[in-house]
């Protein structure tokens, strides 16, 4: 198995810049949502479609950013 | 073009696909999130969780001698196997269990130049296998304490200038405005950095694709911060990992003689009673 069309994008989410990566293994998507200066992941997951997993990995994203406070 | 100093220390991508059979050859994944080894990983790597396996949590110390001989033993490593470590996140908790395998005198550790990112993006052959590992009896050696920095240290670097402080977190932590990457659990009580430190945060020392950028970009990236390897220096960040991964930088592919981690980081200053913390802006965070 093989890691297939492996892509990435940069996004800003609540203000934050952050980097979805998708790929597919076997028939699952994955992605992950990163935070670009920290470098921190903030998702990961698992679904049929890309669009549906970058959606999951973004949404999941959006509510951990949402919680950041700034002092 | 500057080679690395050590450039032993690093295995690409296309060498670890050759070797990773190889029986003098141990890999191994060590990621930030520990369960991306089950969705698919190196053929033949085995996994370590920074959480339990490379810790001592009721210490909140590095392993202890016999605890990394435990797990060298039950990963069936021997002082003479080439130990290649990969990980998530440009190689965080890679570089972080390779600065423990180097304090305990491992020979021959290497990471994955790349690492996961790296080897998915290639569409590298991945498993979701756990091989079988026969354990070996791995006798470490003392550990060489050099390479780690603790509270007394640091304090005589703020008290006297005697070593360069580097602080790796990104540039809201290090002024303050945040007091752990985002979604990360705030640890300390208050933000700002050690007084003295520099802000050059780890990433500055990677490619897009999680490669390590070259030696000339990489010495003008810390010359530039005053970091040129003619004192010693100490990398923090919040808990140690991110400063694994510059410690690697500095040590290993620009080859400065004194390098530390100080892996008490900003948990333990940012708690401190009784000492001071600067907020200011760096002069570096707004290059990027």
């Amino acid at each position: 198995m093989r890691a297939e069309e492996f892509q990435e994008r940069r996004v800003e989410v609540a203000g934050w810049p952050v980097n979805v990566a998708s790929y597919r293994l076997g028939a699952a998507w994955h992605s992950q949502a990163d935070n670009v200066s920290p470098g921190a992941g903030l998702a990961r997951v698992t679904a049929a479609t890309r669009e549906e997993a970058e959606e999951k990995a973004l949404r999941r994203a959006a509510e951990l950013l949402a919680r950041t406070r700034r002092h | 073009m500057a080679e690395y100093a050590h450039p032993e220390t690093l295995a690409g991508t296309g060498w670890v696909a050759e070797h990773s059979a190889d029986p003098r050859v141990r890999v191994v994944e060590v990621d930030v999130d520990t369960k991306a080894y089950d969705e698919g990983h190196v053929p033949g790597a085995i996994a370590w969780a920074w959480n339990t396996q490379l810790c001592d949590i009721v210490r909140r110390d590095i392993l202890s001698q016999q605890k990394f001989e435990e797990l060298m033993s039950a990963s069936g490593i021997t002082p003479d196997t080439t130990l290649v470590i990969y990980g998530d996140n440009n190689n965080w908790f890679a570089a972080w269990a390779l600065w423990q395998a180097r304090i305990y005198g491992h020979r021959d550790v290497r990471l994955m130049n790349g690492g996961r990112k790296k080897w998915l993006s290639e569409s590298r052959e991945v498993s979701t296998e756990t091989p079988q590992v026969r354990p070996t009896n791995y006798r470490a050696q003392e550990a060489d304490l050099s390479l780690r920095a603790f509270l007394p240290q640091v304090e005589e670097a703020v008290d006297r200038r005697s070593a360069g402080l580097v602080d790796v977190r990104s540039p809201q932590e290090y002024t303050g405005e945040i007091l752990a990457p985002p979604g990360l659990p705030e640890t300390c009580q208050r933000g700002g950095h050690i007084p003295g430190a520099r802000n050059i945060p780890w990433g500055r020392a990677c490619n897009d694709d999680g490669t390590f950028k070259s030696a000339d970009e990489l010495r003008r990236i810390y010359d530039a911060e005053g970091i040129d390897g003619t004192r010693p220096v100490i990398a923090y960040c919040r808990i140690g990992e991110r400063s694994s991964h510059t410690w690697f930088v500095l040590k290993y592919l620009l080859g400065f003689d004194k390098v530390t981690n100080y892996d008490g980081s900003w948990t333990e200053w940012g708690n401190l009673v009784g000492v001071p913390v600067e907020r200011e802006q760096a002069a570096s965070s707004a290059r990027g």
